[in-house]
């Protein structure tokens, strides 16, 4: 049997070993949209930072222990004839030495940690950005108090301002997890927890729900909008103008839409005359459907407690359903006509929608940035 | 207690280890056999949580797939937890704690033999209680840990919680009774001269083991029944919406939830304290440290729980304090691994199956602790907790450690249980693929969960890069599939040899080495007499070395008669908790039914004739 002889058994560990850190090695952190490796902003630091605490110490203690172990392996391989080796006991001295020398390992991670923990449970400034999170099954609404303003699933956020994130649920405990900038916090329906960050570099990162909460957690995510101030700001004053019916609304039209790139800047037009009909369609269709049951399609003074997303600016978001599917015309009609089928669970029923309808209101929906 | 005095018939029967069928096996009181029967159902169960891990690892092998749907994969996980720890891993020890303590510390039986047969039954209807839900299209699906308010019935309104809530329930009460079993057995059934220091090390373990369970499982009673009190009659005590608090449930959970974990891991330990020094040839290094750190452990770990709740904002008080006793409880745990490298240190190391498995559990549970400590720092858990890093943290200790340490176990007992040994080749085989299959599926966790994959989710998107470590995981998880499959080929070959091992083919320590393989029914034809720690070392030092024990009539020996009232009695718990279930079908006349089954079963037990 090849691995009987005492020399091959370490060679076939080592190689095995090898191989994964070669194909570890080739998997920096940055092929992962969603990781927790490269922080962003200021809170997730703070985590990065005991991170590589804790993680020197670990690899430390690793290599030593497991080094000890592998000697020992070697070193006293019984062979046939051994006589008995000495019958020790114990060696209280040592004993004593692999008691204290980890607990002052523990003392040295402690001291950072304990800091750590007052710093990130700190109120932040009062002149920070509150954005208020509410979880859902399964999507995340997002509210800005300063602005008067609601949106859903995709978050803005200035980089260089501190943004407090004061959350709770509509439902059952989820977990609002933005790994770039600020770890995760729980959140509640019955009470309101808090979280910070001060974002430091722009872009767009993927988010997700991590709290088991029912049958579509696995497709609960989010995108995430950092975006520099005056971008961040044109889009603030961009949503305050899509208010409801009678007040000017968006209008169909050339808003210039780059989904994957930051901020967009919406320029009005006037409506033509062939899009008009289709928007007033898909309007009407809007309506006839349902859909404005539990949908708002402004931004400003959305009251509490819709049962589904708001649907603002939902054409120009870079993802629909709460990160499932890409935001293109296609998808945006299919789900509309079988939400159920993508995401089977979610409270959006099956609404009978025929694929031209679907179109439509798609088409509609897109109107709306 | 009913006994009898063996006669000429019964003693040849039982020199000869005779077994009489079917029924033999379900009036048994004999610890040996209730040992086996638990050892091989919970073997059954852990094929069936590592089926549900395989389909798991086919869903999550590539993004977005469709092989498994969400509520298929919720059950599954929640399942494969649930079926792991109380299904597996607690019956196994139990397995051990069943067949070897008696043996260990030189009793006949235990305690209770009847009370013992009643856990048996009990667990064996709860474990088929749990999966009951998989018949009727409802299995459990809230997750093993069934946080609240999901579990509410607004959230939850089909009976899959309930399947869960008493399922567990009634594990729960076989839990109890066969700890209260074992905390009687070792307190007072040990052989004369030998002292609790003088314990083998694996009776202190599972000593430790029987404390933690008598005060952790009354709390997750109480939880369930506030859970079943708010699912069937309307209370409030985990519902937002009528002032009650989710949080209230997690605290419950969890103070139950972490000595749970010691609860898994203290047994183990116990097996590879037994297995170091024989396949050492030298004591177990450090006793006294190795007995006072466990019970360390046991105490401190109710004083961590909060630790699984570090991202719930308990605020930083809380925070500190949970994480200091977090770091703290690794201080003994370390000690323990010293201690048994310690052990292995200037010994005469000799490489039989039981020590592969016993070296790689050091070398895979130092790894778990390791990324334990990671999660101890509350803002660095706050990236990781929910992510498959976590998931990584509890199988290197789960399976790296417990698993790995039964496993030990199996492969160290199983001359002794069977009278067979099982083949060293087929052994090492199954060592190799087990630890190349586990490590490549649970390291690559570590990496994907830091960066970016959260738990309990039934797919992932393309593109957050997570493809390729999911590609290794799955490849590992059948690679450890293949050597579980090596284990079974192992132990069916065994079984076509004739029984006829030796009573102490490893150069044993302890006292079980020192009867026939396997034992007879009344364990030791005298009761041994014990002058210090590893007895039969110390036998072997005084009088040379011992011959191999003769099978003897037993002629005279009292032993506790077989009895079929523990299993009604079960049949009744179980009954009540259907009974439970059917409110809405047949009102509380199913509950009737089993509670009057319940109380006929114990007074028939309880008034049994004694001759």
């Amino acid at each position: 049997m090849a691995l009987r002889t005492a020399a091959r058994r370490p060679f076939f560990l080592v190689t095995a070993l090898c191989l994964l850190s070669l194909v570890l090695a080739g998997c920096s952190a940055e092929h992962y949209p969603q990781t927790t490796l490269l922080p962003r902003g200021d809170f997730a630091r703070i985590a990065d930072d005991l991170l590589d605490t804790t993680f020197k110490w670990a690899v430390l203690v690793f290599v030593l222990v497991e080094g000890v172990l592998v000697y020992a392996i070697f070193r006293f391989r019984g062979k046939p004839g051994d006589p008995e080796p000495h019958q020790t006991h114990g060696n209280t001295t040592v004993e004593i030495i692999w008691t204290v020398i980890p607990a002052l390992i523990l003392a040295a991670i402690a001291v950072p940690t304990v800091r750590a923990i007052f710093q990130t449970n700190a109120l932040p400034d009062k002149s920070a950005l509150t954005i208020q999170v509410v979880g859902h099954q399964w999507w995340w609404e997002f509210r800005y108090p300063e602005y008067n303003l609601t949106t859903a699933n995709e978050i803005h956020v200035p980089v260089g301002r501190t943004v407090s994130l004061r959350m709770g649920s509509n439902d059952v405990i989820h977990s609002f997890w933005v790994p770039q900038f600020a770890a995760k916090r729980d959140v509640f329906a019955n009470r309101e927890t808090r979280l910070w960050f001060k974002a430091e570099v722009e872009g767009e990162y993927p988010g997700q729900c991590a709290e088991f909460c029912g049958i579509q957690h696995g497709r609960m995510g989010y995108r995430i909008r950092a975006q520099k101030p005056a971008e961040f700001d044109a889009w603030v004053a961009h949503m305050q103008t899509l208010k409801p019916k009678g007040a000017p609304t968006a209008s169909a039209g050339s808003g210039v839409h780059t989904a994957s790139q930051g901020a967009t800047v919406q320029q009005p037009a006037a409506p033509q005359a062939a899009q008009g009909n289709q928007y007033a369609a898909g309007e009407k269709l809007f309506t006839a459907k349902g859909c404005v049951a539990c949908h708002a399609l402004y931004a400003v003074n959305v009251p509490k407690g819709m049962i589904g997303p708001n649907l603002a600016n939902v054409g120009a978001r870079s993802y629909i359903a709460a990160g499932t599917l890409k935001n293109t015309d296609e998808n945006l009609a299919h789900w509309i006509r079988d939400p159920q089928g993508i995401k089977k669970g979610v409270l959006m029923p099956n609404l009978g929608v025929s694929e031209p309808d679907s179109k439509t209101l798609a088409a509609f929906l897109r109107a709306h940035q | 207690m009913a006994t009898r005095v063996l006669d000429q018939h019964r003693a040849h029967a039982a020199a000869h280890g005779e077994t009489s069928g079917l029924w033999s096996w379900i009036t048994t009181v004999d610890h040996k056999r209730i040992g086996i029967l638990y050892g091989s159902t919970a073997f059954f169960f852990f094929l069936l949580g590592g089926v549900e891990a395989l389909l798991m690892r086919i869903q999550l092998g590539t993004p977005d797939n469709t092989f498994l749907s969400p509520e298929r994969y919720n059950e599954l996980f929640t399942m494969h937890g649930t079926t792991m720890i109380f299904l597996a891993i607690m019956p196994l020890s139990a397995m051990f704690f069943n067949y070897m303590i008696p043996l260990l510390i030189g009793a006949r039986d235990v305690a209770f033999p009847r009370l013992n047969a009643f856990s048996y039954w009990v667990f064996l209807l709860g474990g088929l209680f749990l999966n009951a839900g998989w018949f009727f299209g409802h299995a459990p699906d809230q997750g093993w840990f069934g946080y609240a308010n999901l579990t509410s019935r607004q959230f939850s309104p089909g009976p899959n919680v309930d399947f869960w809530m008493f399922g567990l329930q009634i594990l729960g009460i076989a839990s109890l009774a066969a700890a209260v079993n074992f905390f009687v057995t070792i307190i007072n059934l040990r052989a004369p001269g030998m002292t609790l220091m003088r314990m083998p090390m694996f009776v202190w373990m599972s000593f430790i083991t029987q404390v933690l369970l008598l005060l952790a499982f009354p709390v997750i009673t109480v939880a369930l029944i506030l859970l079943m009190f708010d699912r069937f009659f309307g209370t409030h005590f985990f519902v937002p919406a009528g002032g009650g608090d989710p949080i209230l449930w997690q605290h419950f959970f969890w103070i139950f939830g972490h000595p749970e974990v010691y609860i898994l891991i203290l047994p183990a330990f116990g097996i590879i304290s037994e297995v170091l020094p024989v396949f050492s040839r030298k004591p177990l290094f450090g006793y006294a440290a190795m007995v006072f750190s466990g019970v360390f452990i046991a105490f401190l770990g109710f004083g961590v729980w909060s630790h699984h709740m570090f991202s719930t904002g308990m605020g930083p008080i809380a925070d500190t304090f949970f994480a200091l006793t977090t770091m703290l409880i690794a201080v003994p745990t370390g000690v323990k691994i010293f201690n048994w490298i310690g052990t292995m240190w200037g010994g005469s190391l000799q490489f039989r199956t039981p020590m592969y498995f016993a070296v790689a559990f050091i070398a895979m549970f130092i790894i778990g602790g390791l990324s334990g400590v990671m999660h101890s720092s509350p803002p660095a858990d706050l990236q990781q907790t929910d992510t498959y890093f976590v998931v990584a943290h509890f199988h290197y200790v789960l399976f790296g450690g417990s698993i790995f340490g039964l496993t030990a176990g199996a492969y160290y007992w199983w001359p002794k249980m069977f009278g067979r040994m099982l083949d060293e080749r087929l052994g090492k085989i199954h060592f190799w693929l087990m630890l190349i299959g586990f490590n490549l599926t649970f390291f690559p966790m570590h990496w994907v969960g830091l960066n970016g994959m959260p738990r309990r989710v039934y797919t992932y998107p393309a593109g957050l890069g997570f493809e390729l470590m999911n590609q290794l995981e799955t490849v590992g998880s059948f690679i450890l599939a293949l050597g579980f499959l090596v284990f079974l080929v192992n132990i069916f070959q065994s079984w076509r040899r004739p029984p006829n091992a030796p009573a102490d083919p490893w150069n044993g320590a302890t006292l079980e080495w020192s009867i026939p393989s396997p034992p007879q029914e009344f364990n030791f034809p005298e009761t041994p007499e014990v002058h210090g720690r590893d007895a039969l070392w110390e036998m072997k030092r005084t009088r040379g070395p011992l011959p191999e024990p003769a099978r003897v009539s037993g002629a005279g020996i009292h032993l506790p008669n077989p009895s079929y009232w523990p299993a009604v009695a079960a049949l009744g718990v179980a009954a009540v908790f259907v009974g439970v279930m059917l409110l809405g079908h047949v009102g509380p006349w199913g509950i009737v039914a089993g509670v009057a089954l319940l109380f006929f079963g114990v007074y028939r037990w309880a008034f049994e004739p004694a001759g």
